[in-house]
């Protein structure tokens, strides 16, 4: 299956991979009303993280053995047995981030205002992560590798 | 004659199908539960009693997941006695079903202490769907309810009863609210929201009798407590606990200790049974000894790691302890682990607090042993996570509560490994 992995030394912390993370979930797909027409606003399923020197950004790794998936309380939470794919399905997400706790990555995303989980999909509507094509400097790397399913 | 039986219909039980699924997809699987409803995910009886959800949105698989999966079900029927020696189940109907690998996920039953005054209409518990709909036939003709525990379980049927309009009072033992998970500061924050939401508190008091409507001794009227005090009320919630339900290990060579005794591959004592779930005592990797952890991840978790190990697939169980996330009254909540010190040696206590965040970790020899975090919950998976694998954490500990804290704060070395780790494990 495919899985995105930072590479922290070629990462300048410009948070593109947010912004385009953003966008591509949104209703428009336009960055201008992604951010200033859609309310409530999407979130970024990707995270930058920063400390002195060091930089790169974190999603969804797609776990082998996902604990989000595990844990979850309603059976929103789910792995593709096919593409390997972990995904939340809103409908049954009631927002009680069990996911949250669950999650050794950090990687999902409480969206407060609709009361559910936001987490990567890994842009299954475009030909690869917008994170992924948008990153100015291949920070961030999409390797197709076995699944150990 | 299946070659796996199940008992028990919730997460334990479908953690262990789903894996057998995965090793065996030809050997028959039956699952039996006195509960008549495909899988639902019991945490949400209290979305239903409120009328936010019905049980088509509280399923906790899609409906066909049984006939997809070749899994024969019993619902609706009670299992009446476990005959060990020739592998063989009775159920209450008479039917009789043999099994090769047994697994009883079969859960807990709440408790009802006795009390003067229990026999009487309008007294409920709230474990199941069937006690959310019991509840909801009277809720047009109460208004007032006393919610008997102050614990998980009381804490969601007052949120559902108050989004019904009904005034609540909440009753319990111990001097403050859900004091088996979160320490006192949490518990305090806890309080204040019930109470903004106008939910009345009564805590270090128990219910001494539960007392009739004026001279109708059948119906509930109100309750007295343990100082004399007097509350009204329409409806009282049992809401103190569950205990394990053992009841059909009992008087057999099966070891029970206060729940079903298992190893790390949740085998019994006894060959070819399994269990798993709010009714097995698992390894807890913060305590280090086989206790109860009954929520829900743990029982589907153990469930899985049975299922395996009764398919043929050896798989050890990784432990796991209390973990829970929370969102009582709009206040998100997470807590793991040990949270109330056994004793002051050897802990340490690092924490910050500012208005309705709080966040509170205590470490031992180097490790995390439990958290709070209240508010602020986004960084809380990683430290759940550093638990688990209990990494030392001293180096960086001093960076643990911050705000952005994250995987950018681990030493180098392994931050690399983290980030490079191949399955996402």
């Amino acid at each position: 299956m495919k899985r995105i992995y930072p590479r922290e030394e070629v990462c300048i912390a410009c948070r593109l991979c947010e912004v385009h993370c953003l966008v591509a979930h949104s209703k428009s797909k336009d960055i201008i009303k992604a951010y200033k027409r859609e309310t409530p606003r999407a979130l970024p399923r990707i995270r930058m993280e920063a400390k002195g020197a060091v930089s790169f950004a974190i999603s969804c790794r797609h776990c082998d053995e996902p604990s989000c998936v595990h844990a979850c309380l309603t059976g929103a939470m789910k792995k593709d047995p096919v593409t390997g794919i972990v995904t939340v399905d809103t409908e049954k997400c009631v927002g009680c981030w069990t996911c949250v706790l669950f999650c050794q990555y950090g990687a999902i995303n409480p969206d407060i205002e609709r009361g559910v989980a936001t987490k990567c999909d890994l842009c299954p509507h475009l030909k690869e992560p917008a994170c992924v094509t948008n990153c100015p400097n291949e920070a961030l790397l999409l390797v197709e590798e076995p699944s150990h399913v | 004659m299946s070659k796996y039986l199940i008992i028990g219909n919730s997460a334990g039980g479908i953690g262990a199908a789903e894996a057998i699924r995965e090793v065996d997809r030809v050997g028959a699987i039956a699952i039996i539960s006195d509960e008549p409803y495909p899988a639902y995910s019991r945490p949400l009886i209290s979305e239903y009693l409120c009328g936010e959800r019905n049980l088509e949105g509280m399923l906790y698989r899609p409906s066909d997941m049984y006939s997809r999966n070749h899994i024969e079900t019993h619902l609706g029927k009670k299992v009446a006695k476990l005959h060990l020696g020739n592998k063989q189940v009775e159920l209450e109907t008479g039917e009789k079903l043999n099994w090769e690998k047994l697994l009883l996920a079969t859960g807990g039953t709440p408790i009802v202490p006795a009390m003067e005054g229990m026999g009487k209409r309008g007294i409920f518990t709230f474990t199941a769907l069937d006690d959310a709909k019991a509840i909801e036939k009277l809720k047009g003709q109460a208004r007032r309810v006393v919610v008997i525990g102050g614990g998980l379980i009381g804490m969601s049927v007052t949120e559902a009863l108050v989004k019904l309009g009904l005034e609540v009072s909440v009753v319990e033992m111990v001097g403050r609210v859900l004091s088996a998970i979160l320490d006192e500061p949490a518990s305090r924050l806890v309080e204040a929201a019930l109470k903004s939401a106008g939910v009345k508190l009564f805590t270090g008091k128990t219910v001494k009798k539960i007392l009739g409507r004026g001279a109708n001794e059948e119906i509930v009227g109100g309750v007295e407590l343990s100082d004399g005090q007097k509350l009204d009320c329409d409806l009282v919630i049992v809401a103190i606990g569950v205990s394990p339900r053992t009841q059909l290990a009992k008087d057999t060579a099966i070891k029970l200790n206060r729940g079903i005794v298992v190893d790390n591959y949740m085998a019994t004592n006894s060959p070819g049974v399994y269990a798993c779930g709010d009714v097995a005592e698992a390894y807890d990797y913060i305590y280090g000894v086989y206790r109860l952890t009954p929520i829900w991840p743990n029982a589907y978790m153990g469930g899985r790691v049975a299922g395996y190990n009764m398919a043929g697939k050896v798989t050890e169980y990784q432990g796991g302890t209390n973990a829970n996330s929370l969102k009582y009254f709009g206040l998100p909540i997470v807590t793991a682990g040990m949270v109330n010190l056994p004793s002051k040696d050897g802990y340490e206590v690092i924490s910050t607090a500012d208005g309705n965040i709080y966040k509170k970790i205590v470490i031992k020899d180097d490790r995390i042993m439990g958290i709070v975090f209240m508010g602020d919950i986004q960084r809380s998976g990683v430290i759940f996570g550093l638990m688990r694998e209990g990494v030392k954490v001293t180096s960086f500990k001093d960076n643990l509560l911050s705000e952005n804290f994250g995987i950018s704060c681990f030493p180098d070395e392994m931050r690399k490994n983290k980030l490079q780790r191949q399955g996402g494990k």
